[in-house]
């Protein structure tokens, strides 16, 4: 039977991936100690040691590992992201989520029985550009970014037979999946070779007597009042002076969350749900997988009858940047 | 069931102490409880680094480092990296029952000074096993513990 709303969960640490997998993720995804994926942040992700007991852990209760190597390797630096090819190859993991295609000609040819997923880096938005992926190197899973409406991806899932993997919650980017330079501009950091947008060591945050203020390498994005909430210190999330007015020109800060859209996907056959968010804590893991865990399990007994639970919303926005969401480009009503 | 807050009569007293015996009882209480689960982190990168822990509802403040053998109170009150939160904040941070980018979004939680040293830390702490960590803690505090996050979950 094709794979049908698995739940895919983060994890920055191996208490997060057994949170993920005590709270009933199909799948859990987590990356290494340094820049081949996108959440390269200081003391985070997995060594060899932790990454083989989360692996033992999880596949003990029958639930997937996937491994993120989502960034694109630098001339320099090639061999680390082979390596890590390799590492996920020999070390039992389930699937590994690239964007470069070069990295994905490498996996191809040197371990062809290991599952290769596209990620949402790629910033594949067409059934085009994801049946190339296919034809060249075999993909079996595309996460499409979340530009798309909920009919552009139907269109692309009538014309490929590549599963297809969609957001379902967590923190949104300002829609230029893969292709952001916003950070790159203020940091000199691409997010893509980094592994990071907004790294720590340019944030900086301080509580002035006008608020709370948060600055990217000595750039002021945004100053908070006391009763504000605050998002991510990233620009696309800043205020910033428009000709004499000061509003979130870009983006303001909010997460994605589709969890109403879920009989849709489900008609739709969408292989898996994405919970974002490798930089959170265990807790937030737990808390986001229980409520997806429950909402996925509703709409797969009834699909016509589902509706989000208002005590789940809740729990979520508690979660959310921003404290609130949105269904992001899923639902718009232009093109 | 949520963590009982900090007594008002009680917060004012603590808020008179000074920093520098406040500061030494942490680091005594964290070497007993805490340093035995801790000892196995790399603390290479953080070793010598000053940290301030700012408990904002009873004015009280920490100033410690962290080094191979443990931690080590700070005299001076300088710091490299200040978090502020109340004390039940930190409590619910300690016991995994609150992810702190929450508590970020709602300004409940502050890192003030070197982010990229404050998320290593953060990160580090998300990566222990509380279950490790409570099995490592002196007779009977273990079970404290988790009986406390079991109480506050439901
Ligand atoms: S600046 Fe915003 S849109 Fe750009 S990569 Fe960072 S989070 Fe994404």
């Amino acid at each position: 039977m094709p794979a049908l709303l698995e739940l895919i969960c983060p994890a920055g640490s191996l208490p997060a991936l057994k949170a993920a997998v005590d709270n009933g993720a199909d799948g859990v995804y987590l990356g290494l100690k340094d820049n081949t994926n996108a959440r390269n942040f200081s003391g985070l992700n997995f060594d060899a040691k932790s990454l083989a007991e989360g692996i033992r852990y999880a596949h003990g209760k029958k639930v997937k590992v996937l491994m993120a190597l989502n960034t694109y390797p630098q001339p320099a630096t090639l061999a680390r992201w082979h390596q890590a090819v390799d590492t996920a190859a020999t070390s039992g993991i389930d699937a590994i989520i690239l964007a470069d295609p070069g990295l994905m000609a490498y996996a191809r040819k040197n371990h062809p029985n290991l599952r290769l997923h596209l990620s949402v880096q790629g910033s594949a938005t067409s059934y085009e550009a994801v049946n190339f992926y296919r034809e060249r190197f075999g993909i079996q899973r595309a996460v499409l970014p979340r530009v798309l409406s909920l009919p552009q991806v139907e269109n692309v899932v009538k014309h490929t037979d590549v599963e297809i993997e969609l957001f379902g919650f967590g923190g949104l980017c300002v829609m230029v999946e893969g292709r952001c330079l916003l950070s790159s501009y203020a940091c000199g950091d691409s997010p893509n070779t980094f592994g990071a947008c907004s790294p720590g060591h340019a944030v900086r945050w301080q509580q002035t007597p006008k608020g709370m203020e948060t600055r990217l390498n000595g750039v002021l994005i945004d100053r908070y009042a006391d009763n504000e909430k605050a998002g991510y210190p990233t620009l696309c999330k800043g205020r910033f002076d428009v000709q004499g007015e000061t509003y979130y020109a870009l983006e303001e800060p909010t997460s994605l969350n589709s969890m109403e859209m879920l009989p849709e996907m489900a008609r739709l056959g969408i292989a898996a749900i994405k919970i974002e968010g490798r930089q959170r804590s265990p807790a937030y893991v737990a808390q986001v997988t229980q409520v997806w865990r429950a909402a996925i399990d509703a709409v797969k007994k009834d699909q016509a009858a589902f509706k989000p639970n208002p005590a789940w919303m809740a729990q979520l926005n508690k979660v959310s940047e921003g404290s609130m969401h949105t269904l992001g480009a899923y639902y718009r009503p232009w093109k | 069931m949520n963590l009982p807050n900090f007594p008002k009569p009680l917060a004012r007293l603590v808020a008179t102490l000074p920093s520098w015996p406040a500061s030494r009882a942490f680091v005594a209480a964290g070497n007993l409880v805490a340093w035995p689960s801790l000892r196995e982190l790399d603390w290479s990168h953080i070793a010598g680094r000053r940290f301030r822990v700012q408990v904002s509802d009873l004015g009280l403040n920490l100033y410690f480092s962290v080094h191979a053998n443990g931690f080590r109170a700070l005299r001076n009150g300088l710091a490299d990296v200040t978090f502020t939160a109340t004390a039940q904040d930190f409590a619910r941070l300690a016991l995994r029952l609150e992810d702190p980018d929450t508590l970020f979004f709602n300004r409940r939680l502050l890192i003030e000074g070197d982010t990229d040293l404050g998320l290593m830390v953060k990160n580090m702490l998300d990566a222990v096993e509380l279950e490790t960590a409570a099995a490592g803690m002196p007779v009977g505090m273990g079970r404290v513990v988790m009986k406390l996050r079991q109480l506050a979950l439901h």
